[in-house]
């Protein structure tokens, strides 16, 4: 085989495989993404499945129950609420009126959560 | 003057200087005038000075907290550690960049001092690219984030450091994942040198591989300071969450990977330049990135980004180097070719090659997924995030191939292998990874999970290579010298040391990720709720809550706690019996309304892990405990005059202990996570033996020296 036939012929091979994983990529990540949702967008959308509200916890609404917790989660700029129940592991630095992210689903209403992210307000503080 | 203007004062004049050394350092390049060059240079080693003033006044300031310092009024309290006093400093925005300008400075003039004599068509432009990255930090300093702003009326007391930060590791951690980021500026400016003068050659890879290489050992140390952090500190358990900030800091390390093995290539063989700047490029892209993704707040993350005002600079910054340097690139592709074509597939360059495209698909696919976020939103309208099971799903399997890609590089030579050649080669290494496969099936769980009896079966492959590899040369170099056996190793090892120290890596790395296997496929973990005298049974331990503690004024940790409730409980494995104490410290709140004793319960609490190390396995311990029924003696105590707080404080919390309410505990025995540090100190060790000059190297240095001496006298006379 002459060698620029064959320099093609690499470079058609290389670029199908490289197409081939950035498909298997995109598909992957899809299927395997959940959503995150404001308070006021997954009442606008009430998703089945299971999603990750964010949003700030309301000041005064943190009340624990046994192992489990509940407060609610609002817009950051206040407009739309909901009610969380909360069972898991609580980071550090959960707190009134953190920034937080739970991943669960809505059921009647209620947000039943069972993992959570806070955005700690720590290492570089708002200017 | 105060020291916070002399402070902005060595910010302004270092800004100038930089800019000075940039046009200066330009100015060489396009003229080949050297005296500018030695003032280019001169001016970097200036702004080093100014930059030392600047970082000595701010820790003098943190020393003797100055709260007239925005910046220590902030993150800093009479009440804080010395310890934590003087790390304080890079927990905040702006002392993490002014931390970051000084480590760029310290290199820069490390590495235009150590070239003053060489390269003498490349440094002025690196200079001005140094200077240039130098003068952006600067000017954010000036404009966005002064780490010398002061405030008008001093406030008494600062609001301390953030309780999670108060750990040993935090000490070095920003720090060494800096000198990592920064230390890769070096070789992109020397890269970009090469490129505008079109002397494409090894030279300046010769030049900047040890900064390369001092780069990505920090960085690799750095990110593994975090995970211990994360591990030993955080109440959660684990050393990895593939959290943004995270997954920024390992895309430049899997980069400089890329690159410090295919640098060899072009060393050895004049191939892949274009691939080599392309990477050094990316990798100091990737590392502008990992300083961005901390202070913009684009992404979600538990690295807590307040939203900053550096976003659009620093993007803005991102995109022009990034469509400088391509553009550059894309100008030289002539110059760039390749000297020499694949001989053999079967060849040590087409294997480290495959090594880097695997490291670049591990790169990509933890972009796609860090980014995730922002490109389904873009694409669908949603943000949609993927976890750990997305990263772990993909990047396991490709793990495997890089240890076995790490194992296959150093069998094959350069150019060619016959195939007599590699089965002497592969004969041994293949038995010991097929019975050690075999042992691990039959006689342990470690069949149970796949991935895992995989990745210790390679590690055992790998481990035999290099011991292959030493025995072999050993014994080569005994035949010719007649040396005993250890002298024979340590002097092949010595007049080697890039070579073993690399093959030292290797088995680093295979030993990490043992540890990584074994800790993530085999782990257990219980959370239950505890009343003293009762036991949670976790594999083969037996867990007994025996009774409550409170410290008051007094956290064994030193992180300047004044409150700390925790537990002692008995430990039961068979006939070993011990005690384990973990605990959570509470720091007092600023917030008024909670009252004078209700703020020292109801502020930030932290948990103080307690660790069992094993090199089999580890029983990790944290408790939060159940503070609710303080509520009435806390509220009784806050109706007390204020003078009392100090007794009300302590009397509810000795009411704690008196009658102890249920704790929730968590409980992990983790397996082989000991490894994983193991095989981070084995990665050190190699990459330090791989820097450390040998002593022929610094022989030659000296002859070469006086053999050009010689030829300038000769050509004089």
């Amino acid at each position: 085989m002459d060698p620029s036939r064959k320099r093609k012929i690499r470079l058609v091979v290389a670029l199908s495989a490289a197409v081939l994983l950035a498909t298997a990529l995109v598909v992957v990540s899809f299927s395997a993404g959940t959503s995150q949702l404001l308070p006021s967008e997954a009442l606008a959308q009430k998703p089945d499945d299971r999603f990750e509200l964010g949003g700030t916890v309301v000041d005064g609404s943190l009340e624990e129950r046994g192992d489990r917790l509940e407060f609610e989660i609002q817009d950051p700029n206040g407009s739309a609420q909901i009610p969380v129940v909360y069972s898991g592991a609580v980071p550090d630095p959960f707190r009134e009126g953190r920034e937080v992210l739970v991943k669960g689903e809505l059921e009647e209403g209620q947000f039943v959560g069972n993992d959570m992210t806070t955005k700690c307000p720590s290492k570089f503080t708002a200017e | 003057m105060s020291s916070a203007d002399v402070g902005t004062a060595a910010l302004v004049v270092g800004f100038g200087t930089a800019l000075y050394a940039v046009g200066a350092g330009a100015y060489s390049g396009l003229t080949g005038r050297r005296e500018w060059a030695v003032s280019a240079r001169r001016a970097i080693y200036a702004l080093l000075g100014l930059l030392v003033l600047a970082m000595v006044l701010l820790e003098a300031a943190y020393i003797r907290s100055d709260f007239s310092f925005e910046l220590v009024a902030q993150n800093s309290s009479t009440d804080t550690p010395t310890f934590y006093k003087l790390t304080a400093m890079w927990s905040s925005q702006a002392g993490s960049l002014l931390l970051w300008v000084f480590l760029l400075a310290l290199f820069s003039s490390a590495v235009l001092f150590l070239t003053r004599r060489r390269l003498r068509d490349i440094t002025p432009y690196a200079t001005a690219v140094l200077g240039g990255v130098a003068a952006f930090f600067l000017f954010l300093m000036l404009f966005y984030a002064s780490p010398f702003a002061t405030l008008a009326n001093a406030p008494a007391e600062g609001n301390g450091l953030n309780p999670l930060l108060r750990h040993p590791a935090m000490m070095f951690h920003p720090p060494m994942l800096y000198t990592g980021y920064v230390g890769f500026t070096i070789p992109f400016a020397f890269a970009v040198g090469a490129l505008l003068k079109r002397h494409t050659g090894p030279e300046w890879i010769r030049a900047t591989r040890r900064f390369a290489l001092v780069a990505w050992t920090f960085l690799g140390f750095g990110i593994l300071l975090g995970s211990l952090w994360s591990y030993s500190e955080l109440g959660w358990g684990g050393y990895w969450a593939w959290d943004p900030v995270e997954n920024a800091s390992l895309m430049p390390w899997l980069t400089g990977t890329a690159f410090i093995h295919s640098i060899m290539v072009q060393e050895k063989r004049g191939m892949l330049r274009i691939w080599n700047t392309s990477l050094i490029v990316a990798t100091f892209m990737l590392a502008l990135l990992g300083t961005f993704l901390v202070r913009s707040g684009i992404l979600d993350s538990i690295h807590a980004f307040g939203e900053s005002t550096l976003g659009k600079p620093f993007l803005v910054f991102i995109a022009c180097a990034l469509v400088a340097s391509v553009a550059l690139v894309v100008s030289r592709r002539n110059d760039l070719r390749s000297e020499a074509r694949v001989d053999a597939l079967l060849s040590r360059e087409v294997f480290f090659l495959l090594n880097n495209l695997v490291l670049i698909l591990i790169c990509v696919v933890i972009f796609w997924g860090t980014f995730f976020p922002l490109i389904s939103e873009a694409l669908t309208g949603t943000e949609e995030s993927v976890g750990p099971p997305f990263f772990n799903g993909i990047i396991a399997p490709i793990a495997l191939v890089l240890v076995a890609l790490s194992a296959l590089g150093p069998l094959l030579t350069w150019r060619r292998n016959t195939w007599k050649s590699l089965r002497r080669a592969f004969v041994v290494p293949l038995v010991v990874g097929v019975a050690a496969c075999a042992a691990l099936a039959v006689f342990t769980t470690a069949a149970d999970s796949l991935p895992a009896l995989a990745m210790f079966s390679l590690a055992a492959f790998v481990l035999a290579v290099v011991l292959q590899e030493l025995t072999r040369g050993m014994r080569a170099r005994r035949t010719m010298t007649g040396e005993s056996p250890p002298i024979a190793l340590s002097r092949l090892v010595g007049r080697n040391r890039r070579r073993y120290g690399g093959y030292i890596v290797h088995v680093g790395i295979a030993v990490l990720l043992l540890g990584v296997a074994g800790s993530s496929s085999f782990h257990d973990q219980k959370d239950v709720r505890l009343a003293p005298g009762e036991t949670v049974k976790i594999k083969d331990y037996e867990v007994t809550y025996r009774e409550p503690t409170v410290a008051i004024e007094d956290d064994r940790s030193g992180t300047g706690a004044p409150l700390s409730f925790g537990a002692v409980l008995d430990v039961r494995k068979g006939d070993e019996h011990f005690t384990m104490r973990p605990a959570r410290n509470y720091y007092p709140s600023q917030d008024g309304r909670m009252g004078p004793v209700g703020r020292f319960f109801g502020g930030e609490a932290t948990s103080e892990v307690d660790l069992r190390w094993g090199l089999k396995q580890d029983l990790w311990l944290a408790i939060q405990p159940d503070l609710r029924k303080l509520k009435g003696p806390i509220r009784r105590g806050n109706d007390l005059p204020e003078r009392f707080a100090g007794q009300a404080i302590v009397a509810v919390a000795r009411s704690y202990v008196d009658d102890p309410p249920p704790a929730a505990f968590r409980a992990i025995v983790s397996p082989l996570v000991v490894w994983i540090w193991l095989g981070g100190g084995i990665v050190m060790a190699g990459a330090l033996l791989a820097l450390w000059p040998s002593p022929e190297a610094r022989r030659r240095r000296v002859t070469s020296l006086y053999a050009a001496r010689l030829g300038r006298e000769l050509s004089r006379a």
